[in-house]
């Protein structure tokens, strides 16, 4: 039998014919030729030493044997937390998230054939901006710890400071990302502490620490231990007479009863979009939100924003484009306020239609639930013997950390998720909790059952 | 004859000029056992911080889905058609990559959870790992990175380490040739760094002794482009990394245009130190309208406990996310990375193994070449380097003094229903249009955007073209009434 020329169904001119006759027009001989540039001491001489090349049906039964491996929701239930978390994605949202001309298209630089695309980013930053009560939202960032970091380095450049305030409550995670992000630019970050009763930001110790050299202070609310920082408005009015500015990070589903950051003083909101339609993907992509309050700082903040235009032959009709993109790195190169280019566009998309869905009543109502059903999860741990629950007296929004008095938070975790229950993640040592503690979030999700199977393994694991 | 071409539109009304008081497109579920249990569940917030009003969208459920699908038709797409933005590498993004993604496996892993509850991910990122070193022949990756601005991020901060704790504390340029995408000198920038631009010389290439004129002991390293964003491959790329080395500093690998390299040659042996890779390019994960991509950042051994955690590493064959790397330059990204589109690359180096990857690039490059040649020369002519190959992509400039130049070929194009090449990049090309039609398209498609681009220039030559987009959603976009906004979004 004479021996088949490859073929692969993703290179549509791997044929000898096509070859030669595009080789023809290029005035090649070879497609080696076409490499004969690079120097032949560096050329790969072998092959590549990766997986050999399979078909789509072995590929798939492979890889989707080995992910179903993998202890998640639904046979396993997913109490974990942190920044990450479990809702529920509506049919609504996946459909419109599986449409190829969102997710296969790019950003929009030909405004006329991405109508589609910067409408729905421009509805994003709208129903964001209603939301966390701001002026300007971009239209995404790579996560929450990432547009943190991105923050708080806009209000060390806008106020010309080198210190940030940082609450001894946020996430260890979000605050190592800041770190990272503001370290070049020299700027020290300094620990608020919070109250070890309530779990909520120490006013008092703000108060000695606020100075004319203070950026920005950057609080979470709910904070890492879930609890609400119910004097959020006296914390940021302190900031802001020292000249420094308020950057709020948040959970926006909590936004359905909790106050938006722009009524309590927040000049940048942060926050990750994730709960609003976007799958929890072992970590991404997720969706970072940064929002500002007025058009001001909104020229000093780092991605892309979409503006509201008309054709130029028709001044009557409406349209979109992308804006004040000055500010941006293929223009402004070492200038630029980031060097943000590919951001989480498609998230966005997904978080504009999942609040779109839920609306003003389905939103107010799925915060409801939430807090109900933490609330009733909290006080039914409280019942397992040598547990503190919930750990701070705070009032929590839908996470909050409970103590063991004499387990190790961590074999408590990993002997739940044998149960197939995962919950617990051991509260962070340098989170100075002085007590070994574990961090529970209970949302819509969860049924009575599963919060009695939580009580359980909890049980059984402590 | 050229296609006929129409792009829908719907006159879509804004979500807050549509709905009404009360409707609502998804109930939440709920146990009214529990809410019972409280009387009011708003009144867990205290007083002082409960929310008194909200203005959200009134919508029912198909009104929503209607919405979003009518602004779906009014966006082209790699589905609809060929897409060669030029330094994108807008390939086709496999369907059964969409199809794996959405297992609960995937989709419902929470980042914290327990190691060993989660080792079939684990074991794919870590693959993964192994297969983009090997490509790039560096020593480990970080797949963390979310995009490929922020391995570049990751990449300069971890030069500023290195060199901080080898006497090079005080070293604070980075060389950035002036062909160079504009993130290049922004990551620098935000690392700290001076930015120090590399001329290219009349080839389009930079030579290996400018770079020794300007490299010196305040030299922290260069950021090169290779091949370059004309689409060449930079010949003096050896002893330019050889002339960084040499004063000092190390060398970074942007591998935005690997496309044209797999199995050719890799970053590793020709000099790099640190690389990074846009899986969203070369490895066809889907660009979603703007993002998510991914953005690993390689580096060879003695780099490597300086990468962002987490890294992915096993011990005794299972599988961990590692935050131990004691000089790392520390976390980039709340959690391990943009897992689900890391999944997606690997799928794709999975179906097209060691001769498929290779060949990728063969017929990415021979298809550049092709499209180049096809092109009326005389519309059409190349600024830099005539008679050399390209690589994955070709840049041509607008011939003579026509209204428009590039702008009008770009928005003349989408008429046919092809997206528009990218428009004015590199800067250093006058009118141009970088065109990068990868190796997806087949045959017949390239023919056809050679001949829509000839048509349309002999159109502009003829001044019988008339104003473009005329077959798009919206006509010509007015850009300087959107340069001046008032505001970024809808009052309620």
């Amino acid at each position: 039998m004479p021996k088949a020329s490859p073929r692969h169904p993703l290179l549509p001119n791997l044929d000898e014919k096509l070859v030669s006759e595009m080789l023809a027009k290029v005035g090649a001989t070879s497609v080696e030729e076409l490499f004969s540039d690079i120097p032949k001491g560096v050329r790969l001489k072998r092959s590549l030493r990766v997986p050999d090349g399979s078909s789509e049906y072995l590929v798939r039964r492979d890889v989707q044997t080995r992910l179903a491996s993998n202890r998640t929701p639904p046979g396993s239930l997913c109490f974990l937390g942190g920044g990450v978390w479990p809702h529920y994605i509506p049919a609504v949202v996946e459909s419109i998230m599986s449409r190829n001309e969102f997710y296969t298209a790019y950003t929009p630089y030909q405004a006329e054939v991405s109508q589609g695309m910067l409408q729905a980013l421009f509805e994003y930053q709208s129903l964001m901006c209603d939301l966390l009560g701001m002026e300007a939202c971009n239209s995404s960032m790579y996560d929450w710890a990432s547009a943190a970091g991105e923050a708080v380095r806009m209000a060390a450049r806008v106020t010309g400071r080198k210190k940030a305030l940082v609450g001894a409550n946020v996430s260890p995670r979000r605050r190592a990302v800041i770190q990272t992000y503001v370290d070049p630019m020299g700027v020290e970050l300094e620990t608020v502490r919070f109250d070890r009763s309530t779990g909520a930001l120490d006013s008092s110790d703000l108060r000695r620490r606020v100075s004319g050299e203070v950026a920005c202070l950057y609080l979470e609310n709910p904070n890492y231990f879930g609890v609400i920082e119910d004097e959020a408005e006296d914390l940021s009015a302190l900031v802001a007479s020292a000249g420094g500015l308020t950057v709020v990070g948040v959970d926006p589903i909590s936004l359905s009863l909790v106050r938006e950051p722009g009524s309590y003083g927040a000049d940048v909101v942060v926050g990750e979009g994730q709960p609003l339609g976007i799958p929890m993907n072992y970590g991404g992509p997720h969706l970072g939100i940064f929002a500002v309050k007025d058009m001001k700082l909104a020229r000093s903040m780092p991605g892309r924003l979409i503006g509201m235009t008309t054709p130029v032959a028709d001044p009557t009709q409406r349209a979109f484009a992308m804006v004040l993109q000055a500010r941006e790195q293929h223009i402004r190169r070492e200038s630029a306020t980031s060097n943000v280019c590919t951001n989480q566009s498609l998230m966005a998309v997904a978080a504009a239609s999942y609040l779109s869905l839920l609306g003003k009543e389905g939103f107010r109502r799925l915060g409801e639930t939430v807090i109900a059903n933490s609330h009733y999860a909290a006080a039914k741990l409280s019942k397992v013997n040598g547990v503190r629950s919930p750990h701070f007296s705070g009032s929590f929004f839908k996470e909050f950390a409970v103590s063991y008095s004499s387990a190790r938070a961590s074999s408590v975790h990993r002997r739940m998720a044998k149960l197939g229950v995962l919950a617990g993640y051991p509260a962070e040592r340098s989170l100075g909790l002085g007590a070994e503690a574990g961090l529970y979030c209970v949302t819509e999700v969860h049924t009575l059952a599963d919060i009695d199977r939580l009580v359980s393994a909890l049980e059984a694991s402590i | 004859m050229p296609r006929k071409f129409r792009q829908a539109y719907w006159d879509e009304p804004l979500l807050k000029e549509l709905g009404r008081p009360g409707r609502l497109g998804m109930l939440a579920p709920s146990d009214p056992k529990v809410l019972r249990r409280f009387n009011d569940p708003s009144s867990l917030v205290p007083a002082s911080m409960r929310r008194t009003s909200l203005a959200l969208p009134e919508l029912s459920e198909l009104q929503v889905l209607r919405h979003f699908n009518r602004l779906s038709q009014m966006n082209f797409s790699v589905e609809l058609g060929m897409y060669p933005l030029g330094s994108c590498t807008m390939k086709y993004n496999p369907k059964v990559s969409e199809m794996i993604a959405g297992s609960d496996g995937m989709k419902h892993a929470h980042p914290l959870q327990p190691p060993e509850t989660v080792q079939g991910l684990l074991s794919i990122l870590y693959e993964l790992e192994r297969s983009l070193s090997e490509i790039a022949g560096m020593s480990r990756f970080s797949l963390s990175t979310a995009a490929g601005a922020q391995g570049e991020f990751a990449g300069v901060l971890m030069i500023r380490k290195y060199l901080g704790q080898h006497g090079g504390a005080d070293r604070d340029e980075i060389l950035v040739p002036d062909s160079a995408h504009g993130t290049n000198p922004a990551s620098a920038a935000m690392a700290g760094f001076k930015v120090v631009k590399v001329p290219s010389d009349a080839t389009g290439q930079v030579r290996a002794s400018s770079v020794k004129e300007l490299a010196s002991e305040k030299t922290a390293g260069m950021m090169f482009t290779v091949p370059n964003t004309l689409g060449l491959f930079e010949s003096e790329v050896v002893e330019v990394c050889d002339a960084v080395h040499r004063a000092g500093g190390l060398m970074y690998y942007d591998g935005a245009n690997m496309n044209a390299l797999l199995g050719k040659v890799r970053p590793g042996d020709m000099g790099f130190d640190i690389v990074h890779l846009n899986l969203h390019k070369t490895f066809a994960t889907p660009h979603g309208g703007g993002g998510p991509g991914a953005g690993p950042v390689g580096v060879t051994r003695k780099l490597a406990k300086y990468l962002p955690v987490p890294v992915v590493s096993s011990k005794k064959g299972k599988y961990f996310l590692d935050y131990g790397l004691k000089d790392s330059i520390g976390p980039l990204k709340g959690f391990v990375g943009n897992s689900a589109i890391l999944l997606r690359a690997y799928v794709y180096i999975r179906l097209l193994g060691s001769a498929g990857l290779s060949n990728v690039s063969s017929l990415a490059v021979l298809a550049a070449n092709y499209l180049w040649k096809s092109l009326d020369p005389e519309a059409f002519p190349v600024s830099h380097a005539k008679d050399l190959r390209r690589k994955h992509e070709a840049v041509v400039s607008v011939s003579g003094d026509l209204p428009g130049g590039a702008m009008t070929v770009a928005k003349a194009i989408l008429d046919y229903g092809m997206h528009a090449p990218t428009v004015y990049f590199p800067l250093i090309v006058s009118e141009a249009l970088m065109i990068e039609p990868t190796e997806s398209e087949p045959l017949e498609m390239l023919d056809e955007y050679a001949e829509a681009m000839n048509t349309i220039y002999a159109s502009m030559k003829a001044g019988a073209l008339g104003p473009v987009p005329k077959n798009t959603s919206v006509g010509k976009v007015d850009e300087v009434k959107a340069s001046h906004p008032m505001t970024l979004r809808v009052h309620w």
